[in-house]
């Protein structure tokens, strides 16, 4: 890691974005690192888009600072700032061929047209779209004009990169391709870059971390690990893979544990992680349980911390994984269960009684 | 049966055809007609009606006041309906279906109509008649369709791409010449032209808006009386059929070549 690396290259306060009576915005605030691949995720409508053209400068905030490498933002037009934007549609200008889009705002910085030909060759080659020079936006293909939307952000060498839902309207294929060739381009050119997505699975793969937004919020802000493993709440549990509720209350607690009575499942003592001593045990009476931190005790040789009996409602095979829903006794709602399909395990038929193996390690406290 | 159904579509598509374009060709065939009655049989060629119109000095001036009238309501109701289509692609506000049903009302008013209202409200405001008020009637009737024509050219343009031209460092004034102007300027000449050639062929209003200067239909509509003047009307009718249509094909070809080239759909129904 350079030792730049965790200098903030945005510093977003307390900014509110109003449109007449809608608030977009409740009084965000963030910092984004340099170098880092960032991005904003939730659901449509949630603010995302709205941050992202705050910061582009797009939109003016209702109130708060956007600071972009130490200098603030306020009063400074899109054009002027060091930020580029690939938007959702592309927006490739129709009239012009590939290397005149990507050329475009070289043209505005009044270069001349070796050093323009130069740069836009260099970044074609960068994407891969060398040979594609002279193409017309129309015939290109959707991953190509993705490409080309990124290329033309790329050689104004800005020091953040903006992208709108870049890849949500590309096929499943093209787009888990275009992740991976995205999040290496970000490492191998180090440059900043925040992404809007819907897709959890996206930011996932793509984030160093990543702001989960609701209604205008950001509810947790933390890598895709620290997301999946400890979701601050419910909601955004939901949102980011699949999470198994069910009811709980706390028992006791020390310094490092808690005691939870958990229903269909039983009694445990958990690790705090991160639940401070300050905090109301009592409020809490949801825990979660991610599929995979419990496992179908169909093999002899499978053992657990925890057991308890279930029977197989339903099954859907994925190839790899298999997804069980499975009923536990004392408890309607069934949960799923994934298991991966490894050598010797065979997908295990409804109706089958089994025993579902769990520990410590499979409990999600909430701390909201 | 099918095959009879299909024959028959096609005499009806014929017949069709005939009646639509007869009447257009005898306008160029008496007009090289040397007979002064039109009437057939032919009776030889000639071409002294045409020559004959090169010395009309009533018509030169007909013509010009025509072309002062149609320039001017072409850049006038291209510039409105430009203003009008933008705000209708563009934005969203209380009563915009309403207030574009109203604009777009002329387009389906009866031209007489509209040519009366006008008269009284120009009288009762004391205007005199000119060929300035011709210009407002036809402004009026051209601008449904400058607006019909460029909300097309404004819808195909994405706000993102004048979003996309300001975020890589071009001024205002520099998005509009580099990615606006660019494309719509097919929709805006083809709209010029249509515009140009509604009015130069309107009647109605430029008769009754008119004071002593006439436009070239008014001016054909009164050497109609006369019937020696006839071949040399029918040869004027066929000046200006072939230089309406002339401008239409120019239009719709500069649309077709432009949306071609952004690989849009080139048939009509884009219109």
């Amino acid at each position: 890691m350079k030792d730049t690396d965790n200098r903030p290259m945005i510093r977003i306060d307390e900014v509110v974005k109003k449109f007449g009576t809608f608030t977009a915005l409740h009084g965000i605030s963030a910092e984004i690192r340099e170098g880092e691949f960032f991005s904003l995720l939730g659901p449509s409508g949630c603010g995302k888009t709205t941050l992202l053209r705050v910061i582009a400068g797009f939109e003016p905030p209702t109130s708060g600072k956007v600071a972009i490498g130490g200098k603030d933002m306020a009063g400074i037009p899109a054009n002027s700032r060091p930020t580029n934007m690939v938007f959702q549609s592309y927006a490739i200008f129709p009239h012009l061929n590939v290397e005149e889009n990507v050329g475009y705002g070289l043209k505005t910085r009044k270069m001349s047209k070796t050093d323009i030909a130069r740069d836009v060759a260099e970044v074609l080659k960068l994407v891969d779209m060398e040979s594609y020079g002279k193409r017309k936006a129309h015939e290109l293909s959707g991953g190509q004009r993705q490409r080309v939307a990124l290329a033309r952000a790329l050689v104004m060498r800005p020091e953040v990169i903006l992208l709108d839902e870049p890849l949500s309207a590309l096929d499943k294929k093209l787009r888990d391709q275009m992740q991976v060739e995205l999040r290496s381009l970000q490492r191998s050119i180090g440059i900043t870059f925040i992404l809007v997505t819907h897709d959890q699975e996206e930011a996932l793969i793509m984030s160093d971390r990543i702001a989960v937004m609701f209604d205008g919020r950001i509810e947790q802000l933390d890598t895709p690990e620290g997301l999946y493993r400890h979701p601050v709440n419910r909601r955004v549990a939901s949102f980011i893979g699949v999470m198994n509720f069910l009811p709980a209350r706390v028992t006791g607690a020390t310094e490092q544990h808690l005691n939870l009575d958990i229903a269909a499942l039983g009694q445990i003592k958990v690790p705090r992680h991160g639940i401070g001593p300050d905090f109301d045990t009592a409020s809490i009476d949801t825990i979660g349980v991610r599929p995979e931190m419990l496992t179908l005790l169909a093999d002899a040789d499978d053992t657990a911390q925890m057991k308890v009996q279930g029977e197989v409602v339903d099954s859907e095979y994925y190839g790899d994984m298999t997804y069980y829903a499975v009923r536990l006794a004392g408890h309607d709602t069934p949960v799923t269960i994934s298991m991966r399909n490894t050598a010797g395990r065979s997908v295990v038929p409804p109706g089958s009684k089994v025993d579902i193996g769990w520990g410590a390690d499979s409990i999600v406290v909430f701390k909201e | 049966m099918k095959w009879l159904s299909a024959k028959w579509l096609a005499v009806y598509a014929v017949v069709y055809m005939i009646f639509l374009y007869a009447p257009v060709i005898l306008l160029p065939l008496f007009a090289f007609n040397t007979s002064t009655i039109i009437a057939f049989p032919l009776s030889g060629f000639t071409t002294e009606w045409f020559i004959g119109l090169w010395y009309t000095d009533t018509l030169h001036i007909a013509l010009g006041n025509s072309m002062f009238v149609g320039v001017t309501t072409a850049l006038l109701s291209t510039l409105l309906g430009a203003f009008a289509a933008r705000a209708s692609a563009r934005f969203a506000f209380p009563g915009k279906t309403g207030i574009v049903g109203l604009i777009m009302l002329p387009l389906v008013l009866p031209e007489i109509i509209i040519a009366v209202a006008l008269l009284v409200m120009l009288n009762q405001l004391g205007m005199p008649l000119s060929l300035w008020t011709v210009v407002g009637g036809h402004v009026l009737i051209c601008t449904p369709f400058a607006i019909a024509i460029l909300s097309s050219s404004y819808r195909g343009l994405d706000r993102e791409l004048e979003e996309a031209s300001f975020d890589l460092g071009e001024s205002r004034w520099g998005t509009f010449r580099r990615v606006t102007l660019p494309l719509v300027l097919p929709g805006i000449i083809s709209s010029l032209l249509i515009t140009f050639t509604i009015s130069l062929d309107e009647f109605i209003i430029a008769f009754f808006l008119t004071g002593t200067d006439v436009t070239l239909p008014v001016y054909i509509w009164s050497q109609l009386r006369f019937p020696a003047k006839l071949p040399s009307v029918m040869a004027l009718g066929t000046i200006l059929l072939v230089v309406s249509v002339l401008l239409l094909i120019i239009a719709e070809a500069l649309r077709r070549r432009s949306a071609a080239r952004q690989g849009v759909d080139t048939t009509l129904a884009g219109l």
